[in-house]
């Protein structure tokens, strides 16, 4: 009997299967009411800024809306060819107007990213530009001869790109020339793919340190009576209470080399006085700091597995015969591996854009890719080079998760 | 299949000679010995006390009684997930209190069967078999074995989670009886299982129990299930074996009044003894009427006692033999094969009559007064 030939009705003589929709459409629709006000908060204030950030990884107009003139010119251009008159003409036109509209000084900020030292060519040339006169290519050169060198006008063609895939090679150390071939960056000047390899480095590290210390404690936790188990969870959370930034203080004053730490290994004879260790201001104060910030994100998905495991299993799985060893090993962990794999992201995903405690206590060795982010968005202000070492980030993280939930799958996780 | 012992697995010699010194008969009957054992949680009070029994080779024998009176608690002490307060446990002749659990090769259901649910069925059958480093055609010839114990062959495949409760049920037995323990135990197996599957299981128990020759340590709180079900029935109240016998003892020969109460369906009349004769005592109630009974677990002139019935002995008419009474109908319900009537005899108004429903059988009304009588031999006198 199928519902094409002979469908079922409701009561009130329309089929059944449009009825369950009508049912089921107004469920809907109400559910969706009640996410309304928190998707509209999440997209004005979370979605819409990353995507615009991100954009700026990819597209600069600047110089293109400041200078259209030059900007079509150099479209034309070669890139490798002798600059033309036409070239030289059209870009005195945006100079003057550059001028005119105050908006110079981003021109001359966005070439000088490019090739070093070109900003006071612009600022200085435009200056005197309204009073220049045809053969411009001669009359620019008189006012300064980098203009004479291809190296200014290929620097130029590649900040008048709109489109530029320049920043996302400059996040992965390689330039990017006005002919359009991509080089290596020169190795003293390749810092963020090692940067990125140290982030990477850090957070499997800290994410594995925490895992060690994590699994016993969660364990002791689960296997404790509830009101014990309760004190000592508050005891895990204790850090909570304290702002990061205190806590992260705090490790200064343990960690320094006339901090508690090392005042203890100078006691106990683990060291000489004049020769202490270093654990502090470089990657060794990173990896404890952060090891320490992130632990309870390990614990507390680890502990609400554990707790749902019962107890009957390890002893099942004794008294057929199995050891300790082997029932935990075989019965027990099997089961605590949803805990492992939700604390294991957490804190990995937490880790990998860590900021301020690498910040703090990291030193010159102990920086990761947030610090240099942070750098070009405060510092440098070139925020396109910033939000492309973002979406590069993103993109490993991406990737990361993908090798994750092939490996030990996504279904598998479990937060409480 | 049943001569791989708990003994030969944990391999200790000195057990195997402490085994060849006992004579074959005490070993036989004395296979699992509980030696005034007690267990406390906290320190405070005893949830076993003083627990004393001694089990045969193969017997079944049932734990019964509410929950929260320590059966559990006995079970995990034999299991060896507990230790034992105070006292020894001895199985086929050695003391167990040191031995770890995984060496003392008992088999265990758990109620909530505890099958691992990472594991396929196969999987879960030949882990057993796996930590006693079997070869691996061994292994699947045992798991097979044990599938079609419980007839659940060709479900190897299949995760716990992919089975009712009633086939999860019989692989946790097959797990339990696949590395051929010698005893087993159980903690309410069937307590998750609807009326009808339940009383199913527990004939395929029972069948396998005999088939096998295993002895079995079963905990219920359900009487009927135990009085289908056990060779004996050991009665827990309070951390204490109110008694100890087979299911007809218990059920006909209660010794005291909380065992009376708790199997079966029970009439309690509270009394005062006024004269001992042999084994019958005459005890006067508190409205004056007197009625004899047997002397089981009762003290002397003066003393009070409760007085137990079971209404299947109650009879409708007056008996010249017998005690005669009268009673108030209360209450009839009609149950097919036989009509319940409640009534209210010597201040009780929860006795209970059961008439069979043969053809011609008298009637009663509520309200009517009717003559009723039981045998002495019938009439417990027990504790107050
Ligand atoms: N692990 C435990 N810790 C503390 N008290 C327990 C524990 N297990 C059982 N008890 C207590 O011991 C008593 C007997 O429990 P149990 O042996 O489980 O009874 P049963 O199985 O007959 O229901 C109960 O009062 C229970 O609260
Ligand atoms: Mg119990």
């Amino acid at each position: 009997m199928s519902d094409s030939v002979n469908p079922i009705l409701a009561a009130d003589g329309t089929p059944l299967k449009k009825k369950l929709g009508q049912a089921l459409f107004r469920s809907r629709v109400q559910a969706f009411g009640l996410v309304v006000p928190l998707l509209a908060f999440v997209i004005v204030s979370f979605i819409v800024p990353i995507v615009v950030l991100l954009w700026q990884g990819i597209h600069d107009s600047r110089y293109a809306e400041l200078m259209p003139g030059s900007t079509l010119a150099l479209s034309k251009w070669d890139g490798i060819t002798e600059p033309t008159e036409e070239m030289y003409s059209a870009l005195v036109a945006d100079l003057i107007e550059a001028r005119k509209q105050k908006t110079i000084g981003k021109v001359a900020t966005r070439v000088n990213r490019e090739l070093s030292g070109t900003r006071s060519l612009f600022t200085s040339t435009a200056r005197r530009a309204a009073r220049l006169a045809a053969p411009y290519k001669d009359a620019l050169v008189e006012v300064n001869v980098a203009w004479g060198e291809i190296e200014t006008w290929q620097a130029m063609k590649v900040a008048s790109r709109v489109y530029t895939p320049g920043y996302l090679l400059a996040a992965l150390d390689f330039s990017l020339s006005a002919d359009g071939t991509v080089t290596r960056k020169p190795e003293n000047r390749r810092i963020h793919i090692k940067l990125f390899l140290r982030t990477l480095e850090i957070s499997v590290v800290v994410t594995v340190a925490c895992l060690f210390l994590g699994y016993p404690i969660a364990y002791l936790l689960s296997s404790l009576p509830l009101r014990t188990s309760n004190i000592l969870l508050i005891l895990v959370l204790l850090p909570f209470w304290t702002s990061l930034l205190v806590r992260t203080t705090s490790w200064i004053a343990m960690l320094q080399a006339q901090g508690v730490m090392n005042d203890l290994f100078v006691a106990f004879g683990i060291t000489g006085d004049d020769d202490r260790f270093s654990l502090i201001y470089n990657k060794t104060g990173t990896l404890i700091a952060m090891t320490h910030i992130l632990l309870p994100f390990m614990i507390l998905p680890l502990y609400s597995v554990m707790k749902a495991i019962p107890p009957s299993y390890v002893r099942a799985a004794k008294s057929m015969g199995a050891t300790d060893w082997t029932a935990f090993w075989r019965v027990y962990f099997p089961q605590s591996v949803p805990g492992i794999g939700a604390g294991v992201l957490l804190v990995f995903i937490l880790a990998i854009g860590y900021y301020i405690t690498p910040a703090l206590v990291g030193g010159q060795d102990g920086q990761m890719i947030s610090n240099i982010i942070d750098f070009h968005m405060r510092k440098s202000l070139n925020w396109n080079l910033a939000a492309a070492i973002g979406l590069v980030l993103l993109v490993i993280i991406l990737a990361l998760f993908w090798i994750y939930d092939r490996i030990v799958g996504i279904d598998n996780l479990k937060l409480g | 299949m049943v001569e791989v012992s708990a003994v030969e697995i944990s391999g200790v010699d000195k057990a195997k000679e402490r085994r060849k010194t006992l004579s074959d008969a005490s070993e036989k009957s004395e296979f699992v010995v509980f030696e005034r054992v007690q267990k406390s949680y906290d320190g405070e009070t005893l949830v076993v006390k003083d627990l004393n029994l001694t089990m045969a080779r193969g017997e079944f024998l049932t734990l019964l009684g509410p929950s929260g009176s320590g059966k559990t608690t006995c079970l995990m002490m034999l299991a060896g997930f507990e230790t034992a307060t105070h006292g020894d446990i001895f199985l086929a002749g050695r003391p167990i209190n040191n031995i770890p659990p995984y060496k003392r090769g008992i088999g265990m259901v758990f109620q909530n069967y505890a099958l691992f649910p990472h594991m396929t069925v196969g999987e879960n059958l030949s882990f057993p078999l796996e930590v006693r480093k079997l070869g691996k055609s061994e292994r699947e010839e045992k798991v097979k074995k044990a599938l079609d114990m419980v007839k659940m062959v060709g479900f190897e495949k299949r995760r716990p989670a992919q089975l009712s409760g009633g086939q999860q049920q019989r692989i946790a037995l097959a797990r339990a009886l696949v590395f051929e323990p010698e005893l087993i135990l159980m903690d309410e197996p069937l307590g998750a299982l609807d009326k009808q599957l339940r009383e199913h299981m527990q004939f395929e128990i029972k069948h396998l129990h005999e088939r096998l020759g295993i002895t079995v340590v079963y905990v219920t709180h359900d009487q009927s299930e135990a009085l289908t079900m056990s060779d004996r029935i050991a009665v827990f109240n309070d951390g204490v074996i109110q008694q100890l016998s087979n299911p007809d003892d218990l059920y006909e020969r209660p010794e005291n009044a909380f065992v009376a109460q708790f199997i079966g369906e029970n009439n309690r009349l509270k009394g005062t003894i006024e004269s001992l004769n042999g084994k019958i005592v005459h005890v006067a109630f508190d409205d004056g009427c007197q009625s004899k009974a047997l002397a089981v677990n009762c003290g002397g002139k003066g003393s009070r006692t409760t007085l137990s019935i079971r209404p299947e002995r109650v009879a409708l008419g007056w008996d010249e033999e017998s005690n005669t009474t009268r009673g108030e109908v209360l209450e009839l319900t009609y149950l097919g094969d036989h009509i319940r009537y409640r009534m209210n005899v010597h201040g009780n108004p929860d006795f209970v009559l059961r008439l069979p429903n043969t053809s011609g059988h008298a009637e009663l009304a509520v309200g009517e007064s009717a003559k009723i009588s039981w045998k002495s031999e019938d009439c417990r006198a027990l504790d107050p």
